[in-house]
């Protein structure tokens, strides 16, 4: 799906966590939004989501006006930075949520929901954990799970908070891989965001870099690296 | 020959056999004094004079009439307490807005004012002299001196329970599971079944059993409130302390170990639950 955002501003109080930003983010790519905390880059995913609405602005997916609709109506698929996975739910019950949660009439029936997440378990390599508890798992096997309960529900888009943020660097590693396989082959728009500009620049087709609720650069990361649009870009990315 | 030499394992946080002697004692004789021994007095009084003096005491039309009462009283103003008690602390650690700091204050207002000093509000709000009282009691609907105003008055006492447990559990929990949930698809309502209630069952428990044992036991509010109308207004307590200023000991007594009975039975019930979900309470804990 192709999102637009059109002039997206944010106040919080007094504070403008994002000053009028505009980007275009084509169909099936892999974005990175990338800076330092205090960017602007989680109200914007927050603000594509759903979970947060724009001060002034457009947002528009497949050049239909979003602003408006629900965070139910987005359909996004959401990673949180700590994942928050149900925590009194099985792995199964997790993953299920989205479909069950369904009203009646386009509700699939239990044994097409079970089908479903089987399948998404060996999406993301866990065939085995369904019958546990998030905290039975480790970190690099919550972010899986999470990922897959984001696409149970048929997402339109899939949206990531720092989804590598809690990990140690080996999984680190690992998990980015399985991102970027699961985005071939789901063919999602898929953005995530991050303070990481190895992670951005090693996984993303389009890297936006922003600082202090602006967009510093957009471009692809060989273009980023060989031409820095600002002091600040430079600095960034040779951190 | 090894000059090694053993050295006592010894817990850096342990004190010495004396301390923990004098600490456990002092803290086992408060327990005693305090606790356990007015408990063993309260049924030792009440079978002073055997268990068909304390039955037939308890037989006596006041003393079914307060049981009743106390009881319905419970039934009415814990479970609204509940609800409110959810919905305030929803308020308050699900969304932000100005005033949230007076709201929490507010809900803790009846912790620090005197239940006498509530029990007298309530006369003033609602009692014949007042304009709103004087209306209700033309129209038919006393609240003071009737079951009404006792039950305001217990709700008014009890009200801090369920919310103050609730609060810091969900201010730990944070949003993001209940953002999740949405993003997942779920309405409001979905989310506060499947994500918000479970996650806050236990405290929500504890909120209820407390509030539960204060609703049954509370005096100073309620003695203000009902006017202590023999068989018709006064609860547990009020007759309790009715019995015990006319020397009726054992009437009194018997009627006391009643409403520790039904205190025990709730703390017995709650420890039932945990030990029964005590898979659940595990796998709940903060992956």
């Amino acid at each position: 799906m192709h999102i637009e955002i059109d002039e997206i501003s944010k106040q919080f109080g007094i504070t403008a966590a994002l000053h009028p930003v505009s980007l275009a983010i084509p169909s099936a790519a892999l974005v990175a939004l990338l800076g330092p905390s205090g960017s602007g880059k989680t109200t914007l995913l927050r603000i594509l989501g759903g979970l947060e609405f724009p001060t002034s602005g457009r947002v528009l997916f497949d050049g239909q006006d979003a602003t408006a609709l629900t965070v139910q109506e987005r359909r996004a698929g959401f990673v949180f930075q700590s994942y928050a996975l149900f925590r009194h739910m099985t792995v199964f019950d997790n993953i299920a949520y989205g479909l069950t949660a369904r009203p009646r009439a386009n509700r699939p029936p239990r044994a097409e929901i079970a089908r479903r997440v089987t399948k998404l378990l060996d999406l993301i390599q866990l065939p085995a954990v369904g019958t546990r508890f998030p905290s039975q798992l480790s970190g690099g096997q919550r972010q899986r799970v999470a990922l897959a309960r984001a696409l149970a529900i048929e997402p339109r888009m899939l949206l990531l908070d720092e989804p590598f943020g809690a990990l140690d660097a080996k999984v680190r590693k690992e998990l980015r891989q399985g991102l970027r396989d699961i985005h071939d082959e789901t063919g999602l728009t898929t953005i995530f965001v991050t303070h990481d500009q190895d992670e951005a620049m090693e996984l993303a087709d389009l890297v936006v870099v922003m600082s202090m609720g602006r967009i510093e650069q957009i471009g692809k990361p060989a273009d980023i690296r060989a031409r820095p649009a600002s002091a600040f870009v430079r600095d960034f990315i040779s951190a | 020959m090894s000059d090694a030499r053993l050295i006592p394992f010894r817990p850096a946080t342990e004190e010495t056999p004396t301390t923990r002697l004098v600490l456990i004692g002092l803290a086992i004789g408060g327990l005693g004094l305090l606790v356990f021994g007015p408990l063993l007095i309260v049924f030792a009084e009440a079978l002073a004079q055997g268990w068909g003096a304390a039955i037939a005491a308890l037989s006596n039309p006041d003393a079914a009439s307060a049981m009743r009462l106390t009881l319905i009283i419970a039934a009415i103003a814990v479970p609204l307490n509940a609800a409110f008690g959810i919905a305030a602390a929803w308020f308050i650690t699900k969304f932000d807005f100005r005033g949230k700091a007076f709201l929490i204050t507010l809900i803790d207002l009846p912790f620090s004012v005197s239940p006498v000093v509530a029990g007298l509000c309530i006369i003033l709000m609602f009692g014949s002299n007042s304009l709103l009282g004087g209306w209700l009691v033309a129209s038919g609907y006393p609240i003071v001196f009737a079951l009404p105003g006792i039950i305001l008055a217990t709700m008014f006492v009890t009200f801090p329970f369920v919310a103050r447990e609730l609060i810091p559990v969900m201010i730990e929990q944070g949003r993001a599971e209940e953002e999740a949930a949405l993003t997942l698809g779920a309405s409001g309502w979905r989310v506060f079944a499947t994500v918000t209630l479970p996650n806050i069952r236990w405290a929500l428990l504890y909120g209820v059993l407390l509030s539960n044992a204060r609703a049954m036991g509370e005096f100073g509010a309620v003695a203000v409130v009902s006017g202590k109308i023999r068989g018709q207004t006064a609860t547990m307590p009020i007759t309790i302390e009715m019995l015990y200023n006319e020397y009726l000991s054992v009437a009194a007594f018997s009627l006391a170990a009643v409403l520790t009975l039904l205190a025990l039975l709730t703390l017995l019930l709650k420890t039932a639950l945990e030990l029964r979900h005590a898979d659940q309470l595990a796998a709940a804990r903060r992956p």
